[in-house]
């Protein structure tokens, strides 16, 4: 069994790895430069993927707190921790490339319009869940308190995918490629094998993390076990 | 061809964030790994 989920955990790091160097070859050599932009929007590739996994890490979040309060189980607590961890590193991921491509196309690298807003206050908002974490006692009930709070947290990802169609926004609309950007068909291409590389990537990461998280509950099982035999 | 230093930056972000995530996920582990075998053989226990 556990050389089995040795391999999985191996296949799933080297697709990840030459999944990435495809996208990253795609992204300089076979993506066309875009006329209006220039070199400089071939950030747009793995700033997208990257908000797409953070997104996609806090939708398992909210999925596994559901299956939390419904099972009470602690496997549904480690995913939701371990994906909380990963989709806050891939979201401050892409607010600091997204700062990046902004500076030379809108002239600053920060402005508060709604979706770069509404960013800002998710990355603060989850930040928060590992604040809460720390700060609750008791496993069952720091488990339930993040539950729910993962739950409520999730509403900033579809108020942050909409922020561009509801409000007044400069930012690019992903599936238009937004006004003064001519969107290709290579483009779409590149983009779509970046979303797969960072999909295996992040498949890869929360498996790591996972193991991590349970190799933390042995190790908290091994410590009771000691100390009710020092007594 | 001359690219741009946000570009290159950006792409360096991503892969300094990434190596850092795999990196500090490797140490926990290892620290872990490390404490369980130690604790498991004080206990007596296989591992």
């Amino acid at each position: 069994m556990g050389e089995k989920r040795d391999v999985l955990g191996l296949v799933l790091t080297l697709s990840s790895a030459v999944a990435l160097m495809v996208a990253l070859g795609m992204v300089f050599l076979y993506a066309p430069r875009e006329a209006t932009m220039g070199d400089v929007q071939r950030i747009f590739y793995f700033h997208v993927a990257s908000a797409w996994v953070g997104f996609f890490a806090f939708f398992v979040t909210f999925l596994a707190g559901i299956g939390y309060l419904a099972r009470g189980e602690r496997r549904w607590d480690i995913l939701a921790l371990s994906s909380v961890e990963i989709g806050l590193t891939f979201i401050a991921m892409t607010v600091v490339t997204g700062s990046l491509w902004a500076r030379p196309v809108w002239g600053t690298y920060w402005t508060w319009e709604p979706r770069l807003t509404i960013s800002a206050v998710q990355l603060l908002i989850y930040v928060a869940y590992g604040m809460l974490r720390a700060s609750v006692e008791g496993p069952e009930r720091k488990a339930r308190f993040a539950a729910v709070y993962g739950i409520v947290a999730f509403v900033t990802v579809p108020l942050s995918w909409f922020a561009i169609r509801w409000w007044r926004t400069i930012h690019p609309d992903v599936m238009t490629g937004g006004e003064g950007m001519a969107f290709t068909s290579r483009m779409g291409h590149t983009l779509l094998v970046s979303l797969v590389a960072f999909t295996l990537l992040y498949a890869t990461l929360l498996r790591q993390r996972i193991k991590l998280e349970r190799a933390a509950d042995v190790l908290t099982r091994l410590r009771l076990r000691a100390q009710s035999i020092a007594k | 061809m001359s690219i741009p230093i946000y570009l290159v930056a950006a792409y360096a972000v991503f892969w300094a964030v990434t190596f850092v995530l795999v990196f500090s996920i490797w140490v926990r582990q290892r620290r872990l790994q490390q404490e369980i075998a130690n604790l498991a053989a004080r206990l007596g226990e296989p591992k």
